[in-house]
C-alpha cells in the first residue's frame, strides 16, 4: 500500500534520470542519511563507532571497489587487499614526505597511486579472462605485501615494517575521537557511493557492463576494450585505495603489510558474492554480513552461555562456543546462497517488488 | 501460551541472573581475555590462554583473590584477526570496574591497539612478541614488551653461540644462516645479526621462507651450500615442523638448529618425529608438568575440576607455562599497584601500570611464587619497559624439553638498547611525541 508509484508522474528528463525515481525510495535514502550523519551521532557509543560502524564502511567501501571490477566490468581480482594496502602506505608516505600535505589530498592521492598499481595488474586482463585473470591479480596480491616489507622506504626504515598514521588535521579540525573519524569515514564513503552510483548509470558504467556480457560483442558496437577495461581497474582500484588508508589512519592507526593478506581479499570478495554481484547496496550488504554477523553470533553466544551460566550452573568452554560461531556462520553463508544465489541485493529488490502489489498480489 | 509464559520466566530469570552477576562485578578486578581458540594458531591460543585462566583461577582459589580482590575474566574470540581483535577490546575495555591491563597475544592485534590504549589509558603487556622499540617507556607509556624483546633474544642467541664456541673472538669467521619467515616478524632480528656481523665478524646470511612455509626445500639447498655452522630458525607455525624434517632430509644436524621462542613448543616438535630431537630453542619460561607451579596448580584447580585445559596432557606444556607467566606479570601487577593505593581495593588501569612500572620479581619473591626457576627475574622502571631480556636454552630429548643451560642467559643489553632508544626516538619524531621524563616519574 506504502511502497506504490502510482499517481507520480515525470514530467521532465531531469526526473526520469534521478538516481531514485521513485518517491518512497528518495524518502528512504533522506531517513537513512539522517540516521547515519544525525541520529548515530549523537546516540552511539564509542564502542559502536570505532569497533562496528567505521570498519563496517571501510569494508563497504572496499567492497564497493571490488564490485565496479567484478560485479560492474566483469573482471574478476583477488588483488583488493593489496590495492588497500597501496593506498594505505601512499596515503603515509604522502603525509610523511610532503611537508604540510592535508590529509584528504594526500587519501586522494594514495586513491590515484592504487588506480596505477590497479591499472599495472590490468594489463593482464585485455589478453585473459575469468579464473586465468583471477590468477593474474593474485600476482598482485602477493607482489604489493613482499615490496612493502622488502623495501623499508616504504615504511620509513620501521624495524618492524609497520607504519603508524600521522595526526589528522582537516580544516583546522583535529579527527581525533572516534566521533570525528566516523564522520570523516561516512562523508568519504557517501560521496564515493554516490559517485559509483551516478558511474553506473552513465555512459562508462554502460561500457563495462557491455564488456562484462559480452567483450567481443562490446568491441564490435565500438566500446573500446582496453579503455574500458583499464578505467575499471583504476576507478576499482582508486575505491579500494581510499579504503586502505582509511582502515590505516581513521581504524587501526598502525598497521602492517601482513595485514593485508590474500585472506582479506578473500573476504572482500565473499562480501560481494553474498551482497550482490553488480549492485551498489550490495556492497554495504554483504560487508554488514561479513563483518557484523560474525560480532553478533559471538555476542548472542555469549549471552546465551550466560543464561545458561545463571540457570544451570554449567556453560560451554570457551572453545566449543568459537567453534560453534564459525559452524552457524558457515551455515548461514550456505544457506543465504542457496536461498538466494544472487545475493541479499536481490533478496531486497525482490522484496521491493512484492511490497508494490501488497496487499493484492495476482 | 503456555510456551510464551514458559519464555517469559526463563528471560526474567536470566536478566535477573545477568544482573546479580553484574552487582558481584563491582568488587571485582576485570582482566579482559583477547583469546584465540580457532584457527590456525589455536594451539598456541588455546595453551596460553588456558595457562593464564587458570593461573587466575589458582589465586582466586587458593588466596581468595589479590589482597581478597577477586579476578574476573571475560573471554572474546578474535581468532587472531585484528579487526575482529580490536572489537574485542572495545567491546571488553569498559566491562565490570574496567579492563586492568590487555594480552592481545598477536602482534597484529598489538599495532592494531597502540594508539588505542594511549587514549584509554590501559596498559597492554606483549610478552615476548609485539613491537620491540615500545620497550622505551619514555615514548610508549602503555605499552610493555616485558620479560624479553625480539632484538634482546637475538642478542642471546649469538651470546649463546659464543658460550658453546668458547668465547665471542671465536666467532670471527663462523657462519649463521638465520632462516625466518617472511614478514616483518622475521625480518626484525635482522638488524641485530647485523651488528654483530660489524662487531664480531660472524657471517650471518638471512634466508627467507615465504608463509606458510610447507615448502622449504630450495632454502635448504642453499643452506647445503653455505654450509653453516649454526641455523637460527626464526619460524612460526607450520614453518618450524618443515624446517626441521627438511633439515633432516638434507643431512643438516637438528644439534646445529637454533629455534626461537615460538618455534620451542611440544606442538611444534612433537609432528616432526625423531627429525627434531635435539633440536634446541629459546625460551623465556621453561616447561615441565613436574613444576612447582604447574604442581600446585594442578592441586588447587585442576583436583576441583575448574582446570581450563581440556586435554589434561598439556597441562605444564611450554604454551601452558607461558600462560601461567601471563598471569603471574598481571596478578603481581595489580598487588604491586595495591601496595600503594590501598591493599584490597580494585585498582584501576592507570594504578596497574604504575604497578607494572614499578613490578620487581627478584629471585627471592619467585621463590615465594614457586616460580624461581620457571621464569626470568624482572625488574621494569619508567623508561625500561621490558625488564629483563633474559632466556634459557632447552633441547628436545624426543619426549620432551631438557632445559640445557641452568642460569639465564642475558643479552647484549646496551647494545640493543641503544638500538631501542634510536627507533624509538624516530617513532616520536614522526608522531611529535614528546618523551617522557622519568626522573619526574614517583
Amino acid at each position: 500500500m506504502l511502497y506504490r508509484e502510482a499517481g507520480q508522474f515525470k514530467t521532465s528528463y531531469a526526473t526520469d534520470q534521478q538516481i531514485f525515481p521513485i518517491r518512497q525510495d528518495r524518502v528512504a535514502v533522506v531517513a537513512l542519511a539522517a540516521l547515519a550523519f544525525v541520529v548515530v551521532p549523537l546516540i552511539a557509543t564509542q564502542y559502536w563507532l570505532s569497533a562496528i560502524l567505521i570498519p563496517f564502511l571501510i569494508f563497504a567501501l572496499a567492497a564497493l571497489g571490488l564490485n565496479i571490477l567484478t560485479g560492474y566490468a566483469g573482471q574478476l581480482s583477488l588483488g583488493t587487499a593489496a590495492f588497500m594496502a597501496v593506498g594505505a602506505f601512499a596515503a603515509y608516505n604522502f603525509v610523511l614526505r610532503v611537508p604540510g600535505m592535508p590529509v584528504l589530498l594526500a587519501f586522494v592521492l594514495a586513491g590515484g597511486c592504487a588506480a596505477l598499481v590497479g591499472v599495472l595488474f590490468g594489463l593482464p586482463s585485455l589478453r585473459i579472462k575469468g579464473f586465468y585473470l583471477a590468477v593474474a591479480t593474485l600476482a598482485a596480491q602477493f607482489f604489493v605485501v613482499w615490496a612493502l616489507v622488502k623495501f623499508p622506504w616504504f615504511s620509513n626504515y620501521s624495524s618492524s615494517g609497520v607504519i603508524t598514521a600521522q595526526k589528522m588535521t582537516i580544516l583546522g579540525i583535529d579527527i581525533d575521537t572516534p566521533l570525528r573519524k566516523y564522520m570523516l569515514t561516512l562523508t568519504i564513503v557517501t560521496l564515493l557511493a554516490l559517485a559509483a552510483k551516478n558511474m553506473v548509470r552513465s555512459s562508462i558504467g554502460r561500457a563495462w557492463m557491455a564488456v562484462r556480457d559480452m567483450d567481443v560483442a562490446a568491441e564490435v558496437i565500438g566500446f573500446p576494450l582496453m579503455r574500458t577495461k583499464l578505467t575499471a581497474f583504476a576507478v576499482s582500484s582508486f575505491y579500494c585505495g581510499v579504503a586502505g588508508a582509511l582502515y590505516a589512519y581513521a581504524y587501526l592507526g598502525t598497521v602492517e603489510p601482513e595485514a593485508f593478506t590474500l585472506d582479506l581479499s578473500f573476504r572482500i570478495l565473499f562480501m560481494i558474492i553474498i551482497g550482490g554481484i553488480g549492485s551498489i547496496l550490495g556492497s554495504f550488504l554483504g560487508a554488514g554480513f561479513i563483518v557484523l554477523l560474525p560480532i553478533f553470533l559471538n555476542i548472542v553466544v555469549h549471552w546465551l552461555n550466560g543464561v545458561a551460566q545463571s540457570l544451570f550452573s554449567a556453560s560451554l568452554p570457551a572453545s566449543i562456543t568459537s567453534n560453534l560461531e564459525l559452524m552457524v556462520f558457515g551455515g548461514l553463508i550456505i544457506f543465504f546462497l542457496i536461498v538466494e544465489p544472487h545475493g541479499l541485493a536481490r533478496l531486497w529488490q525482490i522484496g521491493k517488488e512484492k511490497l508494490r502489489l501488497w496487499p493484492f498480489p495476482h | 501460551m503456555m510456551h510464551r509464559t514458559k519464555l517469559m520466566a526463563w528471560l526474567a530469570a536470566a536478566t535477573l541472573g545477568a544482573a546479580s552477576t553484574a552487582a558481584f562485578a563491582q568488587a571485582e578486578q576485570f582482566v579482559p581475555l583477547l583469546s584465540y581458540r580457532v584457527g590456525a594458531y589455536a594451539a598456541g591460543g588455546s595453551g596460553i590462554f588456558g595457562g593464564y585462566i587458570d593461573y587466575m583461577n589458582y589465586i582466586n582459589m587458593k588466596e581468595g583473590g589479590v589482597n581478597g580482590v577477586k579476578l574476573s575474566w571475560e573471554e572474546c574470540e578474535t581468532e587472531y584477526n585484528n579487526s575482529r581483535g580490536v572489537e574485542c577490546y572495545e567491546r571488553l575495555k569498559k566491562r565490570g570496574s574496567g579492563a586492568t591491563l590487555v594480552q592481545p597475544l598477536s602482534t597484529g592485534i598489538t599495532y592494531s591497539l597502540i594508539d588505542r590504549v594511549a587514549t584509554d589509558k590501559i596498559p597492554m603487556v606483549t610478552l615476548g612478541y609485539g613491537r620491540t622499540d615500545a620497550a622505551d617507556g619514555r615514548v610508549f607509556p602503555w605499552v610493555f614488551p616485558m620479560i624479553t624483546t625480539y632484538w634482546s633474544q637475538a642478542s642471546a642467541m649469538i651470546k649463546y653461540i659464543a658460550r658453546k664456541e668458547g668465547g665471542e673472538d671465536k666467532l670471527k669467521g663462523k657462519k649463521i644462516v638465520h632462516l625466518y619467515h617472511d614478514s616483518a616478524y622475521g625480518k626484525e632480528p635482522i638488524a641485530v645479526f647485523q651488528e654483530y656481523q660489524k662487531r664480531l665478524g660472524v657471517e650471518v646470511t638471512s634466508i627467507a621462507v615465504p608463509h606458510p612455509g610447507n615448502e622449504q626445500q630450495s632454502q635448504w639447498l642453499q643452506i647445503r651450500q653455505i654450509r653453516p655452522d649454526y641455523v637460527i630458525l626464526w619460524g612460526w607455525g607450520v614453518m618450524n615442523t618443515v624446517a626441521l624434517k627438511t633439515a633432516q632430509r638434507n643431512g643438516y644436524p637438528s644439534g646445529k638448529i637454533l629455534g626461537v621462542w615460538w618455534a620451542g613448543s611440544e606442538e611444534d616438535v612433537i609432528p616432526a618425529g625423531d627429525a627434531s630431537k635435539g633440536y634446541t630453542t629459546a625460551v623465556f619460561n621453561v616447561a615441565g608438568a613436574n613444576l612447582p607451579l604447574v604442581q600446585d596448580v594442578k592441586r588447587v584447580v585442576y583436583a576441583k575440576g575448574k582446570g581450563n585445559m581440556e586435554d589434561a596432557t598439556r597441562v605444564g606444556s611450554v604454551y601452558h607455562v607461558r600462560g601461567l607467566v601471563h598471569g603471574i606479570i598481571t596478578v603481581e601487577a595489580i598487588r604491586k599497584a595495591q601496595e600503594r593505593f590501598g591493599k584490597g581495593k580494585v585498582m584501576t588501569a592507570e594504578q596497574v601500570r604504575w604497578g607494572l612500572e614499578n613490578l620487581n620479581l627478584d629471585e627471592a619473591r619467585l621463590k615465594q611464587l614457586n616460580a624461581a626457576g620457571m621464569m626470568p627475574p624482572l625488574k621494569m622502571s619508567c623508561a625500561d619497559h621490558e625488564g629483563s631480556g633474559l632466556v634459557k636454552f632447552q633441547t628436545w630429548d624426543g619426549n620432551q624439553w631438557k632445559v640445557v643451560t641452568p642460569d639465564w642467559i642475558a643479552p647484549d643489553k646496551q647494545m640493543i638498547r641503544g638500538m631501542i632508544e634510536e627507533s624509538a626516538a624516530k617513532y616520536a619524531k614522526e608522531k611529535n611525541i614528546t618523551p617522557r621524563d622519568c626522573s619526574k616519574e614517583s
